[in-house]
């Protein structure tokens, strides 16, 4: 595979297809860290040991799950906006796991509502059904990231792969979840979440172990990019670091609970995510479809994208702030969900 | 199974997709202007009941409002997977209006949804009634960024075609664009009927159930009052809306109206079977002259048929009966709550029968709003994008037995969802009209009760 061109990018036709690569990049691992850690809740959510320990990690979820899906929102309208063209090509290729995802999605947002609101009697099923549709999402994610990461190949070991990313990637939202609660709960229920994240660490250091092993042998391209003297040493650090963030996870779930470092385990599965998605993007670069197109033959017109342009740099410091003041209001330990 | 096979399941699953997702939107658009009311109210008087008419009222907009997200994300990325040519030829003027409904409405109704369903033990009650206004300003905002590209694709402006690919010339004509003002003044009219008949109606069942509690007569009245004022605006705002599609697309009129022939002096068509095999209408029962009064305001004006338009017009049936639905339900709507008005007015109560009526159309204005949707879309084949993009451009090739499966998942899935929905909102209902009886909402005795007690 030759080397992609880049264009100018002293034009606005060059530089602005980067900055929407950029902010759809950002936008994805806002959605990934932030809708990953209420999917990971209520893929947990079939563990917990009673009905009142389900309220609380429900109630610990509550007040954001609404707002993180809107980043996935953000994440693939920035597809569709700024690279119409790829856009198509993906959902296309995609068609059967998005269908599944956000079938998966659709059954955890009204699971979330009806839980609360239907017959007592129906409240389980209604559990069952966000615990479903949590798995079936992170599933159809995963499966959906492996396939897009070897530019939708149709050999076998193209599907192994894709199997092997939907695993990894599930295990690290269940990872993500059980950082969450370990901030948002006490006593019995953080100990189970302790419990939870150590199974989840494992699975989740194989997983992304796994795939950092295989990408470059699922791709010529990818191989060199990264293998190939002085990348192999400016990127050292990308690998180093996830590893030694997973220790700091495991050391400290050993000791847990260590006062005031709750948040640890979170902040450092957050920063492993990014991590991955760092090494993950410099592999993909500049392609948006993998090996076929790249963010300047997708990009839609320049004026256009200057008006996102323009309007997002206004408002997304606003979102980014209001979001903050969410967060702020709901902080401490979760409490029981009571209406207005 | 051929192409067409595949374009007709893409369709049929976007078109029940689009379907199920308006009716929860357009309950939510206006519900929270109520619920942004009730907190008002109960500021400005201090009186228990608009409080209890906000707690009971916040449960039902939070299960719509998920419902709504739920399959929005869905049809979000319907664009993509079932339509990509529709972002390939359209994109450069598409996208930027879709853009800025995600960074201007979503995230603020999304992230300010949290502080007002679950933060009021949080925030300050100012604060609170803030986070309750954002979610509504955001929920319409949202209505009106959708209408905005909607609009443009029936009456498109600002753009240039180049290298066969449109582009945005002139933002502001694209905003807008000739039909926009009506098309969302209609759109936010028909909210804000189907959160007043949905108020009106459940108030109702409650009262029927032995409520006799103040929040549940107060919303009774609510409804019936906002339903009378707002249903007179809704039938001038369509009116408008009908001489702009006459100008615009008068494919559209000629369907709806069921005039075949070119002519001058059209008759109104109340009722007829169109067969578009033969190109008339079997059975017609029609007033001379009337299309073309109300409609060019001459008794004698010219109204373009449908066959003058040879094989670029929409299918005749659909749009014919489909706009005499939404006529229909606007006129019951019209009696209902004018008729509720009167007796309020000199009977201080509803009696058992008109109650019964509100309970029945307690969803009327779903009926209507997706019958003049259908009017619409329907009316706006074969277009997609009119005079620039037909429908069977922009689909998809996906294989058509994947559609057909995702279609019959959706379909199961939509079912069981709209049943628990209702379900849902009629159970609260029931459980708000005990909790009435056993006094939590200490009825007021100084005002004659706008529902009988014995019922």
């Amino acid at each position: 595979m030759m080397n992609p061109v880049i264009p100018d990018l002293s034009t606005p036709a060059g530089w602005l297809p980067l900055v929407f690569l950029f902010l759809m990049a950002l936008a994805m691992l806002a959605y990934v860290v932030l809708d990953g850690y209420d999917l990971g809740v209520g893929i947990l959510l079939r563990r917990a040991g009673s009905e009142a320990e389900r309220d609380t990690m429900i109630a610990a979820i509550g007040p954001f799950w609404d707002a993180n899906e809107t980043w996935l929102v953000l994440g693939v309208g920035l597809l569709l906006v700024a690279f119409p063209v790829a856009h198509g090509v993906i959902l296309g290729a995609l068609y059967l796991p998005v269908a599944l995802m956000l079938i998966g999605l659709i059954l955890r947002g009204v699971a979330f509502d009806f839980r609360v609101k239907a017959r007592a009697q129906f409240k389980p099923w209604w559990d069952r059904t966000f615990y479903a549709g949590s798995l079936i999402a992170a599933l159809s994610q995963g499966w959906m990231l492996g396939r897009f990461v070897t530019g939708f190949g149709s050999v076998p070991l193209d599907y192994v792969f894709a199997a092997a990313t939907a695993l990894g990637l599930t295990a690290g939202y269940a990872l993500l979840g059980a950082g969450w609660l370990l901030i948002k709960t006490e006593g019995e229920l953080q100990q189970r979440a302790r419990r939870w994240a150590q199974g989840a660490v494992a699975l989740t250091a194989l997983g992304v172990l796994a795939i950092s092993l295989a990408t470059p042998l699922v791709s010529e391209r990818i191989a060199a990019k990264w293998f190939s003297f002085p990348n192999i040493l400016l990127l050292a650090p990308i690998p180093l670091m996830s590893a030694a963030l997973f220790g700091v996870i495991v050391l400290l779930l050993r000791r847990f609970p260590a006062k005031g470092w709750h948040w640890v385990p979170f902040a450092a599965t957050v920063g492993i995510f990014t991590l991955a998605f760092h090494g993950l993007a410099y592999s993909l670069f500049p392609y948006v479809v993998p090996e076929r197109t790249t963010a300047w033959q997708a990009a839609a017109a320049p004026e256009s994208l200057m008006v996102i342009f323009v309007g997002a740099c206004v408002v997304l410091p606003c979102i980014i702030g209001y979001t903050a003041f969410a967060y702020w209001v709901f902080r401490g330990k979760a409490q029981a969900l009571h209406y207005g | 199974m051929n192409e067409l096979d595949g374009f007709l399941l893409a369709r049929i699953q976007f078109a029940a997709n689009i379907s199920f997702h308006i009716l929860f939107p357009t309950i939510s658009i206006a519900l929270c202007w109520f619920l942004v009311f009730f907190k008002l109210r109960e500021r400005a008087t201090g009186a228990p009941h608009w409080r209890e008419l906000y707690q009971f009222w916040v449960k039902i907009f939070a299960v719509t409002f998920a419902l709504g997200v739920v399959s929005g994300i869905t049809m979000s990325f319907q664009f993509g997977t079932n339509w990509p040519g529709f972002m390939e030829k359209v994109g450069n003027v598409a996208g930027p209006l879709l853009a800025y409904e995600v960074l201007t409405a979503f995230f603020m109704e999304a992230t300010f949804l949290g502080i007002m369903l679950f933060g009021a033990q949080r925030v300050g009650e100012r604060v609170h009634l803030l986070a309750t206004l954002l979610v509504a300003v955001g929920t319409s905002l949202s209505a009106f960024w959708i209408l905005v590209l909607n609009s443009w694709m029936h009456t498109p402006a600002g753009h240039e075609i180049r290298d066969g690919v449109v582009h945005a010339v002139d933002w502001f004509a694209i905003v807008f664009n000739p039909s926009m003002p009506y098309r969302v003044v209609h759109m936010l009219l028909a909210s804000g009927l189907t959160g007043a008949f949905l108020i009106a109606g459940i108030s109702a069942y409650r009262g029927l159930r032995g409520d006799g509690s103040q929040a549940a007569q107060t919303g009774l009245k609510t409804g019936v009052i906002v339903a009378a004022i707002l249903i007179p605006l809704q039938i001038l705002a369509g009116d408008l809306h009908g001489l702009n599609t006459l100008e615009h697309q008068p494919a559209k009129i000629a369907a709806m109206e069921g005039i075949w022939e070119t002519q001058q002096g059209a008759p109104a068509v109340l009722f007829g079977l169109p067969d578009a095999k033969q190109q008339r209408n079997h059975y017609e029962i029609a007033i001379p002259k009337l299309a073309s009064f109300y409609l060019t305001h001459d008794i004698n004006g010219e109204l373009k048929g449908i066959k003058a338009f040879g094989d670029k017009h929409p299918p005749v049936a659909p749009v014919f009966f489909a706009f005499r639905a939404m006529v229909g339900v606007g006129l019951l709507m019209l009696a209902a709550s004018w008729l509720g008005c009167w007796l309020l007015w000199h009977r201080g109560r509803l009696p058992v029968w008109h109650l019964r009526g509100l309970v029945a159309m307690t969803f009327a204005g779903w009926v209507g709003v997706l019958a003049g949707w259908y009017t619409t879309e329907i009316g706006r084949q074969p277009w997609l994008v009119h005079g620039i993009l037909t429908a069977a451009d922009a689909a998809s090739s996906v294989a058509p037995a994947h559609i057909a499966l995702t279609l019959s998942l959706y379909l199961i899935l939509y079912a069981v969802l709209m049943a628990a929905y209702i379900s849902v909102v009629f159970f609260l209902a029931r459980k708000a009209a005990y909790a009435g009886e056993a006094g939590i909402g200490e009825p007021d005795t100084t005002e004659p009760a706008l529902i009988p007690r014995s019922a």
